[in-house]
């Protein structure tokens, strides 16, 4: 089944699965497991949501469904409780960062892959695929002691900087990406390559003038993948950040204090950082799946 | 045509043969070059720190040493004698943080998978509302996961949190608040989050496998007077056998090492019940300075997930290859 064409089709267009009538027995079931289903998806999000418009006194206390007032305070106060602006600006050139060279790299590394033959393919493409099973705690302390080292050796600063937080992040999405894109790259019509260099582009030209744009949907499944990990990302945050360098993930947790937890506020920001990847997941999803089922899912 | 495992087979390419090709798209150092910055990424990110992690388990590391690691005494197997020896007190908090890992990974793979495939299923057919459900159910795949967990954490708060306020003081399920992030039932609460946030990717993976079962065979079966429910266990279950193994390998080897969860759930020290290997083995490291025994933990975690892909995966190509005979 050529993959290309039956993995993306056009937005909106849901195809029939079966010419049957549905029996009630698979209605009435897919009614009350849907139902349940989004009841557990949604509640987070309606507490997130609501406890985010609340005051203090409303989210200190017992839980209530419904607020006794509801008030935007959060939403002003969270930018002054903790430097919230500067941990969105860090995730931004972090994620960002790492998102355009890991699909960069990506790119090259899957078209040699997908489109040559040569000595050592296949080791490199177990090993790149074999790291993925690597506990990311095994990574921790020596590229923690790695960073510090190349730090008192070159003064090249990569423990506490961005860049040492961009290099760690561009290589956790690295090997999805290559392993994707090797798929979604075998899938575009080797033809179309060939025609163009005989009509003499370069490999390289070949490379942006043809199978790039034949696999947009992979390439960018490629980028939200990373983003996402990126954004997300705990564990490294949380060692190789410093005041100046600190991340969402690791600023948030600023909300606490000694005395105070402040929820409505916690909610506030949370529902913040979250929009902006939500938004762009929801708007590409379509992507993903198509990216996934030409890619991954072969 | 599912050959799950194998990344790029290039059939075509070796019967298509370089030799149709221009002569410049042979040069021999072309792809090596393409390939240069992924190598050295990998090498310097990925390999480079695992021959540091193993050697450094096989020194006693200690916050002394973090300056000039090079510089520790070797201690050979120590760190290990110290990991696996289940009487003393590290390797008995070891193996029960091990033990409950197992049994949480296999849990929320299961419920995951679950989950994910049902839903995939019923959403498979065109209905009202399908468009709106499918981006709906992706939202805790998408959301950061900090900030899902945190609001979990929140949901959980004994005092002020949703979960007793249903559970204690709407329907009197209990005699009093239960603690949810301290004590046993912390395994519950970790559980609870793990599988929100983490169905959606069998859902999206499971969705992603569907749209390859080409629309005959359904009508061929359905013109043959099979039902749906027998559509679905004869067609759509059997073909997504493939797409299966690698989604429960995945989920398996994710769920297991993950840290994210735990960590902003609980923060440096999860309760007992709940200790999952990565925050264990992070604790060890960072809170205690034992950088030794840390590695030597992170070693054993990863001969054995080796261990178990290998199984996994020698076994899983087994059935493949006999269900094609």
């Amino acid at each position: 089944m050529s993959s290309v064409r039956t993995a993306a089709p056009p937005r909106g267009a849901a195809k029939p699965r079966s010419p049957m009538a549905a029996p009630r027995s698979f209605l009435w079931s897919r009614r009350i497991f849907l139902t349940l289903l989004t009841g557990f998806v949604l509640l987070p999000v309606f507490v997130m949501v609501s406890s985010s418009l609340k005051p203090l006194e409303d989210v200190s206390g017992k839980f209530r469904w419904m607020p006794s007032g509801l008030t935007i305070r959060p939403y002003i106060d969270i930018w002054k409780t903790v430097p919230l602006a500067k941990y969105f600006m860090n995730s931004l050139i972090v994620a960002g960062a790492a998102t355009v060279c890991s699909v960069v790299i990506a790119v090259f590394a899957a078209y040699a892959v997908s489109r040559y033959q040569f000595r050592g393919k296949r080791v490199f493409t177990v090993t790149v695929l074999s790291t993925q099973m690597f506990p990311g705690i095994l990574f921790l302390l020596p590229l923690f002691l790695m960073y510090v080292n190349i730090g008192n050796a070159t003064g090249i600063a990569l423990f506490g900087s961005r860049g040492g937080l961009i290099l760690t992040y561009l290589t956790f999405s690295l090997p999805f990406s290559i392993w994707m894109l090797i798929g979604y790259f075998d899938s575009v019509p080797r033809d179309l390559d060939e025609a163009a260099l005989v009509d003499g582009c370069g490999p390289i030209g070949a490379l942006f003038k043809v199978v790039v744009p034949a696999a947009i949907p992979g390439i960018v499944a490629v980028a939200v993948y990373a983003f996402m990990t990126a954004w997300g990302e705990v564990l490294f945050a949380s060692v190789m950040t410093n005041d100046a360098t600190r991340t969402l993930a690791i600023g948030l947790q600023g909300y606490s204090t000694q005395n105070d937890v402040y929820w409505n506020q916690i909610m506030a920001a949370s529902l913040v950082v979250s929009i902006p990847v939500v938004a762009g997941f929801l708007l590409l999803q379509r992507y993903l799946v198509a990216g996934l089922t030409a890619g991954a899912v072969k | 045509m599912h050959s799950a495992k194998e990344p790029s087979a290039n059939a075509p390419e070796t019967e298509r043969g370089p030799r149709r090709r221009p002569g410049r798209l042979r040069r021999i150092g072309l792809p090596y070059l393409l390939l240069l910055p992924a190598l050295l990424l990998e090498l310097l990110v990925h390999l480079l720190p695992i021959v540091i992690g193993i050697t450094m388990s096989f020194k006693e590391l200690t916050q002394f040493f973090i300056r000039d690691w090079g510089a520790a005494p070797w201690s050979g197997l120590d760190n290990y004698e110290i990991a696996v020896d289940f009487d003393a007190p590290v390797g008995e908090a070891l193996l029960h943080s091990f033990l409950v890992t197992c049994a949480f990974t296999l849990l929320s793979v299961g419920l995951c998978w679950l989950i994910g495939t049902t839903a995939a299923i019923y959403l498979q057919e065109t209905f009202k509302g399908r468009g709106f459900l499918r981006a709906l159910f992706l939202v805790p795949y998408a959301l950061p996961v900090y900030a899902a967990v945190i609001t979990w954490g929140f949901m959980f708060q004994r005092d002020n949190g949703l979960i007793n306020h249903v559970l204690h003081d709407q329907l009197g399920l209990t005699d009093s608040a239960p603690f949810w992030l301290i004590g046993d039932n912390s395994f519950v609460a970790l559980l609870t989050v793990s599988v929100w946030k983490g169905w959606p990717f069998a859902f999206l993976i499971m969705m992603a496998g569907l749209q390859n079962i080409p629309r005959e065979m359904y009508e061929a079966a359905a013109l043959d007077g099979a039902g749906m429910w027998q559509q679905i266990r004869r067609i759509t279950l059997p073909s997504l056998r493939s797409v299966n193994q690698v989604l429960v390998l995945v989920l398996f080897l994710w769920t297991f090492n993950d840290f994210n969860t735990p960590y902003v759930l609980f923060g440096r020290s999860a309760p007992e019940a709940a200790d999952l290997v990565s925050i264990h083995i992070y604790q060890s490291s960072f809170v205690t300075w034992n950088f030794g025994t840390g590695s030597a933990m992170s070693v054993l975690l990863l001969l054995f997930l080796l261990a178990v892909t290998g199984v996994y995966l020698w076994v899983t190509s087994r059935e493949r290859k006999s269900a094609h005979v």
